[in-house]
C-alpha cells in the first residue's frame, strides 16, 4: 500500500530506496545528508528487503563499495554532501568509465572547502560538467519537494540501467532537511539473483556460470579501443538528451519575463511569480528537473517570446552560464544568487528581477540587438 | 630416449592451469606475477569454484590481472579493491570474492580501505604482492621500499629519516581482530610455490566456511624496478626481503603465532 507520511527530505529518500527494491548502500556521515545512513541503520533493512546497509571509512570508499555492487548488477547507492562528493569523484569517474548503472545523492552545502553546512546549489558545476577526470557526464535529477526526494530515486535507478551509467541526484540542504507530506510508494521486490542474472548476466560480473567471462574496467590501453569507448560514453548522453530531458514550466504561456531556477530555488521562485503575477507582471517559471540534459531548446524557443531572463541559483553565478549558451543572446540574461548558506526570499527575487531584467533596459536593448544596429 | 616419448600426461610436474587465458603475459620476463596468477588460478581450478569466483584487481602491475586470469573480474581505482571486493562479497555472499593488490596500492594509497575491510573482517581473500617498488610506473619508492634501496624516486638509497621505514602492513593486519588467517610467501622457488599454494587453498577453504578475511602476502622481485637480471633480483630478495619480511604463518585461525 502506497502512504502518506510527513518526513524529512533525507528520510524519504532513504525510505523511497528501502521501497524501490535497492539492494545496497554505502555511505558515510556528513552535515546535512546525514539522515539518510541514520534512517536507513535504524529500519534494519536487510530485515525488510535484504538490502545492504554499511558505513564505509570514507566516502571513497563508499563509491568503490557502490562501483563494487554496481559491477555485479546490484542497485547500489551512496549519498553525502559537497566536500564528500568531491571525494567521491574519482570513483564517479571509474563508474562512468566503466559504464554501471549506479546512483549518487548530493544534499548539497556551501563552499568551497569546508564552507558551510547550510544550504547551497554551488555544486552545479560539478554535477554537470563532469567533476571527475574525463569525458563524462552525469545524468542529473534535480528535485524540488521531498515528493521529489522519494520519487527521483527510483526514476535515477530506471535512467542508471538503460543507459549503464552513474546517475546524481542532486539535492540541497534545504529539501534534505525540509519536512513535507510524501506519499510513498508500495513497496517494490529485489531482483533474486537469477534474475539479476538473466537481465544482466550480459555485462555483470556474476560468476560466469554458463557463460563466458565478463570483465569490468575503465582501461582500455589501445586509444583506437579507448576512443571507441568515449564515443559510446557520448552516444548515451545525445540519446538522453533526446528520450529523457525533463523540465516544469510554471506560467510560461503568456510570460514577457522568465525566471530559470532548480531545486530550492525553484520552489522560492516560484512564489516571486506570483507575488509578481499579482502586481502585473507576466512572470514565468522554467524548473530545469533534469540538469544535464539541460532544457536548451525550450529555453531557445521561449527567449524568443520573452525579454530577458533571469537565473536564480543559490551559488555565485552557474547556471547562468548554461541558460546564455541556451538563448544564444537573443536576450538578456542575468544571475541572482545568495551564497554562504543564506536563501533568497521570494521579494529579494522579485526585487532582482525588476532591476537586473525588467527595468535595465531590456526590451530596447534587446530590440535594438534584433534590428542590428547595436 | 626421444623427447616424445617423454611429453606423456603421466610425466608431466607443471602446466600452466586450464583457467589462465592464452593471452601472452605482459609482466616482465623473470617477474613472480605470471606465478603468483597461475598459482590463484590453479587452486580455483581444483576446488571447481571458476563459476563462482569473482576477482578484484586494482592498479599497478596488477591491473591486466583480468587479460590472464579466465573468471570473471573487476578493475578497482588505485586501492580501491577491498572496498570494491567487500561489497560484491556482501551484496554475493554465497561467491568467492578476491583482491588481487600491489604493495603501492595496498599499504600507501588504499591502506585505509585495506585497514577496514580487514577490520571489518569481510569473508573474502586479499593476496598482496610485495616487490618492495612501484613497478606499473617504472620502479618508484614503495612504502615497503627497504632501507638503502635505490628506486627513481629514492635514487641515493631509501632514507629512514626523511622517507619512513618500510610498513610492515602484514604484520599490522595481523592484529586486527577481524583477521582470520595471514601469512606471508615467496614464490620463486618450486618449494616456496608449493608453500603459498597450499595457503592460497586454504584461504578460499576460509571463504567457503565463511571464516573472515584471509591475508596473503606474496614476497616477489621486479627485475626490471630493481634494475637486475631476474636470477640476481631473486637472490637479492632472499639475502634483504627475507630478514625484513619473513616468511610463514602470522596469524592461523584467529590466533596471533608468537
Amino acid at each position: 500500500m502506497s502512504e502518506l507520511k510527513l518526513m524529512k527530505g533525507n528520510e524519504a529518500l532513504a525510505e523511497a530506496a528501502i521501497r524501490a527494491g535497492v539492494d545496497a548502500y554505502f555511505g558515510y556521515p556528513i552535515t546535512p545528508q546525514t539522515e539518510i545512513i541514520e534512517y536507513l541503520m535504524n529500519e534494519r533493512p536487510e530485515k525488510r528487503t535484504g538490502m545492504v546497509v554499511l558505513q564505509a571509512e570514507s566516502e571513497i570508499a563508499a563509491v568503490n563499495m557502490v562501483y563494487g555492487a554496481a559491477s555485479t548488477g546490484k542497485k547500489a547507492l551512496t549519498s553525502s554532501s559537497s566536500p564528500g562528493i568531491s571525494l567521491k569523484l574519482e570513483g564517479i569517474s571509474y563508474l562512468a568509465g566503466a559504464e554501471l548503472p549506479a546512483v549518487i545523492v548530493n544534499v548539497v552545502r556551501g563552499g568551497p572547502g569546508l564552507g558551510t553546512i547550510q544550504p547551497s546549489q554551488a555544486d552545479y558545476f560539478q554535477s554537470v560538467k563532469g567533476g571527475g577526470h574525463g569525458d563524462y557526464k552525469l545524468y542529473v535529477l534535480a528535485p524540488a519537494s521531498v515528493q521529489e526526494m522519494a520519487d527521483f530515486v527510483e526514476d535515477a535507478f530506471d535512467i542508471a540501467f538503460k543507459y549503464r551509467a552513474p546517475v546524481l541526484i542532486l539535492s540541497d540542504g534545504l529539501i534534505g532537511q525540509m519536512m513535507e507530506k510524501v506519499i510513498l510508494k508500495d513497496q517494490k521486490s529485489r531482483l533474486t539473483n537469477e534474475e539479476l542474472i538473466e537481465k544482466y548476466g550480459d555485462w555483470a560480473v556474476t560468476g560466469k556460470k554458463g557463460r563466458e567471462r565478463n570483465i569490468i574496467t575503465s582501461l582500455d590501453l589501445q586509444s583506437e579501443k579507448m576512443e571507441a569507448r568515449v564515443h559510446r560514453l557520448q552516444k548515451k548522453y545525445v540519446q538522453m538528451e533526446k528520450e529523457d530531458l525533463r523540465f516544469e514550466k510554471i506560467n510560461c504561456d503568456d510570460a514577457e519575463y522568465l525566471i530559470v531556477a532548480y531545486g530550492s530555488s525553484a520552489r522560492i521562485s516560484q512564489k516571486a511569480v506570483e507575488l509578481a503575477r499579482a502586481k502585473g507582471l507576466k512572470v514565468g517559471l522554467l524548473r530545469p528537473i533534469t540538469l544535464f540534459p539541460f532544457p536548451k531548446k525550450e529555453l531557445f524557443k521561449l527567449a524568443n517570446q520573452v525579454n530577458g531572463i533571469l537565473s536564480v541559483e543559490l551559488n555565485a553565478g552557474q547556471m547562468v552560464e548554461d541558460v546564455r549558451l541556451s538563448v544564444e543572446h537573443k536576450v538578456p540574461v542575468e544571475h541572482f544568487g545568495r551564497t554562504g548558506g543564506i536563501i533568497h526570499t521570494p521579494e529579494e527575487i522579485l526585487e532582482a528581477l525588476e532591476q537586473k531584467i525588467i527595468n535595465n533596459g531590456s526590451i530596447r536593448h534587446h530590440k535594438t540587438r534584433e534590428s542590428g544596429i547595436l | 630416449m626421444e623427447a616424445l616419448d617423454i611429453i606423456k600426461p603421466e610425466n608431466q610436474v607443471f602446466c600452466k592451469s586450464q583457467l589462465m587465458t592464452d593471452t601472452p603475459l605482459s609482466y616482465c620476463p623473470g617477474c613472480g606475477h605470471g606465478t603468483a596468477n597461475n598459482l590463484i588460478m590453479e587452486v580455483i581450478d581444483e576446488m571447481g569454484i571458476s563459476e563462482d569466483t569473482i576477482g578484484v584487481a586494482p592498479v599497478g602491475c596488477s591491473v591486466l590481472a583480468y587479460d590472464f586470469m579466465n573468471i570473471d573480474m573487476t578493475q578497482a581505482a588505485h586501492g580501491r579493491a577491498p572496498a570494491v571486493a567487500t561489497a560484491i562479497a556482501r551484496t554475493w555472499p554465497e561467491k568467492y570474492v578476491f583482491t588481487y593488490q600491489g604493495d603501492g596500492d595496498l599499504a600507501a594509497i588504499g591502506t585505509a580501505e585495506t585497514i577496514h575491510a580487514c577490520n571489518r573482517g569481510e569473508n573474502m581473500v586479499i593476496f598482496f604482492v610485495n616487490n618492495g617498488i612501484y613497478g606499473m610506473t617504472g620502479g618508484q619508492m614503495a612504502p615497503t621500499t627497504l632501507e638503502g634501496m635505490k628506486s627513481s624516486t629514492s635514487p641515493y638509497g631509501r632514507e629512514i629519516e626523511t622517507m619512513g621505514s618500510p610498513l610492515k602492513i602484514t604484520e599490522l593486519i595481523a592484529n586486527l581482530p577481524g583477521v582470520y588467517s595471514v601469512s606471508r610467501h615467496a614464490i620463486h622457488t618450486h618449494k616456496h610455490a608449493r608453500k603459498a599454494k597450499i595457503a592460497i587453498r586454504q584461504a578460499f577453504e576460509n571463504t567457503r566456511l565463511k571464516k573472515g578475511l584471509s591475508f596473503i602476502e606474496i614476497l616477489s622481485n621486479c627485475n626490471s624496478g630493481w634494475k637486475m637480471t631476474p636470477n640476481d633480483a631473486n637472490i637479492w630478495m632472499e639475502e634483504n626481503m627475507f630478514p625484513y619480511f619473513p616468511l610463514g604463518d602470522i596469524k592461523v585461525e584467529g590466533k596471533l603465532k608468537v
